[in-house]
């Protein structure tokens, strides 16, 4: 009973550490393959933050490259530095919350903490009241104001906002001297530059970090060990061995090896890793102390389930029936549109000649199914629906393709032969 | 049916046990979910989406787990959200209660919510995961664009160990923005089986019968419905529309419990109907249930479709159906058909159609009102003068979506027009008038 208990208590243990890891990006201690990236970063805000430069850089990757987590460690460093520490101001701004210059504007002012400051001022400008913002930071000598690091994620849509007006006074204010800024943006489109105006464009410096993730398999089955294995600190020393031994065993299995393969040849990032590995984590339980292959290979069936294929699983006989008459007349027209009285016509012509099954329905049943399948999205109006046509005559096109139909039709549970032979082949 | 208790530490046992009775043929989803979300104080992943058809318990689980085990959560439904302040507000008020939602300003942006959630947040720190569950998440896509990938990756933005769930019947292909955001972990809800079904329709069984009975009732009602309808809150609602009717010989002394087959025979051309007419909600359960009563008149169901045709004026009948030739004849047929000397046509060369032409598939064709005019003359057996009664006829037709307009309606000269009828509905206006359309309709040629 005592042990049990233990064990008990380290499972539980283990799921806190890794699920810190997987579900709330906790730091590294080192950003992993990204070193070079991380040392530019690193010095061009310590410039900055030391020594007053301003300076203007954008981050670019894929989602998921790590673009944040190289941000966050390269500034945990930085507010190590003593003079930093005590002198750096910092913004964060999201293009997902901030929608419009405005509410970016009141939100900087938060943040800097300059509410009372400003007060009921009313200012003629954008311009102007940014510039107020930063005057307000410099310090009694007049000489040296406080540096601001301004962090923008989702860089590319704050260059949707009217005029661009908050990124033309933020770079215009890292360009001329004014005071020490760094604007920091985050992003995961390439061509964000072109999104630019030109004014805007002419101000930026043109640095650009780029996050353009390399890993070898090899890297990612490393990854893949260190992610899993638990460290130095944890409380049980003998169930963290245990752990880690059992780690290094999975790192060998022939099973694991192929799903590795499988997850780096579709998505290489550390994101998809950590929401494989947490549906395997979860699997680990008392009575299942250990990672094991299974879990993982349950993990990864999860995490690669077709999902059309799924909901294709979940539709009546009537509504297959339909799909596959869809499927027909999509062979038969080459991908043109149709609309329910074809479809309804094939279904018919299914009926008359071969069905043994399936009864005749009365068409306000089979549209009802028809309806059915459009509020899946499994069917798509081609002009979304709003002109004046009769609904059974709206055109539509289906959004599975041959391969899926087949398949689904393979899961389907009791699935009549008839339909299954009226499927394989059409008639006339 | 009685599948292993849910286990996951850190809930109370006896918690867990009275849930695996109350999520019966769920308990591998609940158990999943369950370990997904771990230990009231760990860390759950952002965002999952669960999918899954209509009734398929999804809300049904994970409501009752979160509120069975008593975590804070808050569940919104999209449907009634309409604007993405009120969902916020509703969302925060109960996470945090009202006192702190008052901190809110009216219909609150994002950047609000996330501001004043980070301030409740330093005052009430998370001791258990906190859940955000939204409903019918498919509507979030017609939100603002920035709700959803917001939504997606919350836990990041507030800086909470915060979870979001978001349920719908859509597959997450359909809903991922064009430059992406945060991919939530997928979780498929399946639809029942059919001895699911069974199991869970049973369970309503009226304690006035023997729950055999009404399983083999259930049975029945299956062998009509199943293969059109594994919505199980629409087969429930038939179940107990239906189920006096099928009691009625019981009742009566005519058969007995055990003459199933006496029973079948019964029910069965009964349960027809009601496909006709209950499933498609053209009379409502009251309406039904009232026509069960008077037996005399059920011989004559009164559904919409029963209704279908609309009186009309004698004029305006023969427009109608004037339209209809006009929409779904070629206009090179009008010679054959209406012109009594029509000269040599072959008949040969004039049949030969291919079904992939057949307007009866691909819809009405539009048509000007000259020709409309030409047709109504031709058929119309008196002879009529062109006055304004005549096209304001035409005109109320449009009114009453009988006929649509085609282009802008400022277009005075010309207007061209499409027929916006049914077959069926123009076969009846027609036997009103002892008139024989399909003699003129080239289709059925």
């Amino acid at each position: 009973m005592e042990k049990h208990v233990a064990v008990g208590e380290c499972v539980s243990q283990v799921q806190r550490v890794l699920r810190e890891r997987f579900c709330h990006q906790r730091l590294p201690d080192k950003p992993v393959g990204l070193e070079s990236q991380y040392k530019h970063l690193l010095e061009l805000l310590r410039r900055t933050a030391v020594h007053g430069e301003s300076n203007s850089v954008l981050i670019v990757g894929p989602r998921g490259s790590g673009k944040t987590m190289l941000l966050r460690c390269a500034l945990r460093e930085l507010l190590e530095l003593q003079e930093a520490k005590k002198n750096v101001l910092q913004v964060h701004l999201s293009g997902l919350l901030q929608t419009d210059d405005r509410i970016a504007l009141r939100e900087i002012t938060r943040q800097l903490q300059l509410e009372n400051v400003v007060g009921d001022k009313v200012f003629g400008s954008f311009a102007e009241n940014l510039v107020f913002l930063l005057d307000a930071l410099k310090k009694g000598d007049k000489s040296s104001s406080r540096p601001v690091l301004f962090i923008l994620e989702e860089f590319d849509l704050f260059a949707h906002h009217k005029n661009q007006t908050l990124l033309y006074n933020l770079l215009d204010v890292s360009q001329s001297a004014q005071a020490p800024v760094a604007v920091v943006g985050l992003t995961c489109r390439l061509d964000v530059l072109e999104l630019l105006e030109k004014r805007v464009k002419s101000r930026f410096s043109h640095r650009q970090i780029h996050l353009l993730s390399s890993r070898s398999f090899h890297q990612y089955r490393d990854a893949f060990r260190s992610e899993l294995t638990l460290q130095d600190g944890f409380p049980d020393s003998k169930f963290s061995q245990e752990w880690n031994l059992g780690i290094s065993k999975l790192c060998e299995d022939k099973s694991v090896d192929e799903i590795l393969q499988k997850h780096y040849n579709s998505c290489k990032d550390f994101r998809s890793l950590h929401s494989l590995l947490l549906l395997a984590v979860s699997r680990v339980s008392v009575s299942n102390p250990i990672l094991r292959a299974v879990d993982l290979l349950e993990a990864s069936r999860m995490s690669s389930a077709d999902s059309k294929g799924n909901i294709l699983h979940g539709l009546s006989v009537l509504e297959l029936c339909l799909i596959i008459a869809m499927k027909h007349l999509n062979d038969i027209y080459e991908g043109e549109p149709f609309n329910f009285q074809m479809v309804h016509n094939e279904f018919k012509k299914f009926l008359q000649r071969k069905s043994h099954s399936i009864h005749n329905f009365d068409k306000p049943v089979v549209f009802k199914a028809f309806e059915h399948l459009l509020q899946l999205e499994l069917i798509r109006p081609v002009d979304g629906g709003v002109c004046k046509v009769q609904r059974e005559y709206q055109l539509v096109r289906l959004m599975l393709d041959h391969t899926q139909v087949m398949e689904a039709l393979q899961r389907y549970p009791q699935c009549p032969t008839d339909v299954k032979q009226w499927a394989v082949s059409a008639f006339g | 049916m009685s599948g292993a208790v849910l286990q996951c530490p850190g809930y109370p046992e006896d918690k867990l046990r009275t849930l695996t009775e109350d999520l019966t043929c769920r308990e591998v989803q609940a158990g999943t979910l369950l370990s997904l979300m771990g230990e009231p104080d760990q860390y759950s992943y952002p965002s999952v989406f669960i999918y899954g058809h209509r009734a398929t318990g999804k809300s049904h689980v994970l409501l009752t787990l979160l509120t069975q085990l008593q975590l804070p959560y808050a569940a919104v439904s999209c449907v009634e959200c309409v604007s993405a302040g009120l969902m916020l507000e509703q969302v925060f008020s109960a996470l945090f209660g009202p006192d702190a939602a008052s901190l809110l300003p009216r219909s609150p942006s994002l950047s609000d919510f996330v501001r004043i959630y980070r301030q409740a947040c330093v005052e009430r720190p998370a001791r258990q995961t906190r859940y955000i569950v939204v409903e019918k998440a498919e509507l979030l896509r017609d939100m603002e664009a920035n709700l959803l990938p917001a939504l997606l990756r919350l836990q990041e933005l507030v800086d909470d160990n915060v979870t979001v769930f978001l349920l719908s019947e859509i597959v997450w292909e359909k809903f991922r923005p064009n430059t992406g955001c945060f991919e939530p972990l997928l979780l498929h809800f399946p639809d029942y089986t059919k001895a699911e079904l069974l199991h869970i329709l049973s369970r309503d069984a009226h304690p006035s019968h023997t729950p055999e009975l009404y399983t083999s009732y259930i049975n029945i009602l299956l062998g009509v419905f199943y293969s059109v309808c594994r919505d199980l809150r629409e087969l429930r609602h038939l179940a107990a529309l239906n189920f006096c009717k099928f009691c009625e010989p019981l009742e009566k002394g005519e058969a007995r419990e055990s003459d199933t087959h006496k029973l079948w025979k019964n029910i069965e051309p009964h349960l027809k109907k009601a496909m006709q007419s209950v499933y498609l909600r053209e009379v409502s359960s009251v309406q039904w249930e009232q026509q069960q009563m008077d037996e005399k008149e059920a011989t004559a169901l009164r559904g919409l479709s029963a209704h279908a045709h609309v009186e009309l004026p004698y004029y305006s009948k023969f427009l109608l159906i004037a339209a209809y030739l006009a929409s779904y004849n070629p206009a090179r047929t009008d010679r054959r058909f209406f012109l009594k000397h029509h000269g040599k046509i072959k008949k040969t060369n004039f049949l030969k159609k291919h079904e992939k032409t057949s307007n009866h598939l691909l819809g009405p064709k539009p048509f000007p009102l000259d020709r409309l005019l030409a047709i109504f003359y031709s058929v119309v057996d008196s002879r009529v003068a062109p006055t304004a009664n005549i096209f304001s006829q035409i005109s109320s037709l449009v009114t009453l979506q009988l006929l649509t307009q085609v282009g802008h309606d400022d277009q005075l000269d010309c207007p061209k027009y499409k027929c916006a009828v049914s077959l069926d509905f123009i076969l009846a206006i027609s036997r009103t008038l002892s008139f024989d359309i399909v003699r003129y309709l080239y289709d059925f040629l």
